[in-house]
């Protein structure tokens, strides 16, 4: 292997791991205030994508317009969703919330099906995406340029978001204690609803970046990121923002090397992103920046 | 074994006499398209019992039933598949050995579906060690990237799933007879393991695991038991799936099947084995009666096509709604014993006085 092509591995590699990265922290959010698995989370991502398509391919709007609204969208969704599902189930066993957020990720994709179609459908790239550039003798794709720029990019507007406002600070005191935030005067459903706005915008945007790096999108397309992305969370330490971002580059250069080094086994990289989780919670099940939870009575 | 006992495991003999004269009948009479729908009714009895075990009665959220399947399924399509048709089935790539040099006569049925039970408690014993330690969620993360996992594997490696194509040509050995005696044994094993202390103490888990492990429940040990036997027999239910429509494929065991037992666990009532029996079968004949749903369907201006896809949008509103609204199920935790059964007898004739 060359060292210019090495080098685009690593391209590749950072801007998968930043598209988990985008996925994992809504994950990480969401399981760190109501302790539960958003199982709908990946599928989101997927609307995000169609929302975008639909906006641009047939409301003809221009691309930045369309991505901004398909975002907004997304975020509604998960607000609706939260309200409707799993508001009423907050005080209920988590096995619960975890099977009503199961049925919800599975409304999604069948009415996703349903609607329009298991049959794939391309995805308008603007031009931004599709140029070439040369960097240091390696061709890069505009993709695999701008994809972690932007995505980088939104990662810290999110740091700043969690832990230089008030609202920020307001969801990391619902994290660690919900009881005495709410004794605090925090109106803790509005802060769990923005929790799932921000976390459901990220997985619109990642949607719509996967779709310009892989632009077949399909009802289906969130299952996989979405479970390798909660699999970053976990690697990351679970709760954890920043961990969910080191878990995502961990999990996306992890994936892209051994494609790149061993390319026979392509097929089974789906099945090493596995073995990592195994691996990770036989060793440090808290993840790299966790802490060990205690629970108590 | 107190009178009690006696009379109840007299009863349950009865019960299963009564069944085999039932199925006997059915066998005789029965269409073959009512006879399918029972066979599938069952083998969801087995599949259901054994979820309910680790997601109802243990309170730990499996994600996997769907993969431990695929494994049961695929080890008996591979063992009882003859050895002519493997050679035609493998043309991409032959069948590894030692599964090219041997297949099982008819009359080693039995051991095959063991096997294939086996084989997915084994499975589900490796998934277990690293995540049944740990509190919370990673038992759902990990099992759900198993069944998917498994699904890759299916299509990956073709020495030995033969990979999307699948394996076709499976003697049908799987009848009224094998279905509605796994149903009923397994439902037997498991209510008496759950009437145990062993199954006390996998309650105790599921209600409080701090107040559990202080009264002397080892967690871990509790916990894997569980989800192994679980494991079991979801790979036997699979093992009699793939003999009953003598085909396997990757696509029969995907993330719907799982979905579909946990619509079962749910409906019947998490923790309750009764209800899982009871709505294993109502599934199994409203899964029929809403092939409707998927029909063209023209409301007002709009006009769905035909997609299979609808019933499972139905069911997955059906799963929320449920878990909102009523989130006990039919029977909640109840169960139907032979107690409970005198008693009502019983009650009916004093009122009648």
């Amino acid at each position: 292997m060359t060292w210019v092509s090495f080098f685009q591995q690593i391209m590749n590699g950072v801007s998968l791991g930043s598209l988990y990265a985008l996925l994992a922290i809504g994950y990480t959010l969401v399981y760190g205030i109501l302790g539960f698995i958003n199982f709908a989370h990946g599928d989101v991502f997927m609307l995000g994508a169609y929302f975008s398509f639909f906006m641009i391919g047939v409301f003809l709007l221009p691309w930045w317009l369309g991505v901004i609204i398909g975002v907004a969208l997304c975020a509604i969704v998960g607000m609706s969703i939260e309200r409707i599902a799993y508001r009423p189930l907050r005080d209920a066993p988590r096995i619960s919330a975890l099977i009503t957020a199961v049925g919800v990720s599975f409304f999604i994709e069948n009415l996703g099906l349903v609607t329009v179609g298991a049959r794939p459908k391309g995805f308008p790239r603007p031009e931004l995406m599709k140029n070439v550039y040369i960097l240091a003798g390696a061709r890069i794709q505009g993709v695999t340029f701008w994809v972690p720029i932007i995505s980088v990019s939104v990662l810290l507007v999110l740091l700043y978001l969690v832990y230089r406002t008030k609202m920020g600070m307001a969801m990391r005191a619902v994290s660690k204690d919900m009881e005495t935030t709410r004794l605090m005067g925090v109106d803790i459903d509005r802060i769990i609803l923005y929790t799932f706005a921000l976390g459901s915008a990220l997985a619109g945007i990642g949607g719509v970046l996967w779709a310009c790096k892989y632009p077949q999108i399909n009802p289906l397309m969130g299952t996989f990121p979405g479970w390798k992305a909660f699999t970053a969370a976990v690697v990351g330490g679970i709760g954890n923002v920043v961990g969910a971002m080191v878990g995502g580059f961990i999990i996306g250069l992890t994936e892209i090397m051994i494609v790149a080094f061993f390319p026979g086994l392509s097929g089974y990289r789906d099945a090493f992103v596995f073995t990592i989780l195994i691996i990770f919670l036989l060793v440090k099940p808290s993840g790299i920046l966790g802490e060990t939870l205690k629970e108590k009575v | 074994m107190g009178r009690e006992e006696k009379r109840d495991l007299a009863l349950t003999l009865i019960l299963f006499a009564v069944l085999m004269l039932g199925v006997s009948l059915a066998e005789r009479y029965l269409n073959t398209y009512l006879i399918r729908i029972l066979n599938t009714a069952c083998i969801y009895v087995v599949a259901a019992v054994a979820y309910n075990l680790i997601n109802g009665i243990t309170g730990q959220f499996s994600l996997g039933p769907n993969g431990f399947m695929a494994i049961g399924g695929y080890t008996v399509a591979i063992l009882m598949l003859p050895l002519v048709q493997k050679e035609q089935v493998y043309f991409l790539q032959p069948l590894i050995w030692p599964f090219n040099s041997f297949s099982f006569p008819s009359h080693l049925f039995l051991l095959a579906l063991f096997l294939g039970g086996v084989a997915a408690a084994l499975a589900a014993l490796l998934i277990g060690i690293p995540t049944l330690r740990l509190r919370g969620d990673y038992l759902a993360i990990a099992t759900f990237g198993f069944g998917e996992i498994i699904n890759v594997l299916a299509n990956n490696f073709i020495p030995l799933t033969n990979g999307a194509l699948g394996i076709k040509g499976i003697p049908e050995y799987t009848n009224l007879w094998w279905t509605v005696n796994w149903a009923f044994w397994s439902v037997f094993m498991i209510k008496g393991l759950v009437n145990s202390s062993f199954g006390r103490a996998l309650k105790a888990i599921r209600e409080n695991e701090v107040a559990a492990e202080a009264m002397g429940v080892n967690l871990f040990r509790h916990k894997l038991l569980s989800f192994v036997l679980s494991g079991f027999f979801a790979g036997v239910a699979g093992g009699l799936f793939v003999t009953l429509i003598s085909t396997v494929s990757p696509s029969l065991f995907t993330f719907t099947m799982t979905f579909n037992l946990l619509i079962i666990i749910v409906l019947g009532g998490l923790g309750s084995i009764t209800g899982s029996v009871v709505t294993a079968f109502i599934f199994a004949f409203l899964q029929e009666i809403l092939r409707e749903v998927e029909a063209p369907i023209t409301i007002g201006a709009w006009t769905f096509p035909g997609i299979p896809g609808m019933r499972m949008v139905v069911f997955s509103v059906l799963l929320v709604v449920m878990m909102i609204f009523y989130r006990r199920g039919l029977f909640g935790d109840k169960e139907i014993s032979w107690q409970l059964i005198i008693d009502r007898i019983k009650g009916r004739n004093e009122s009648e006085k």
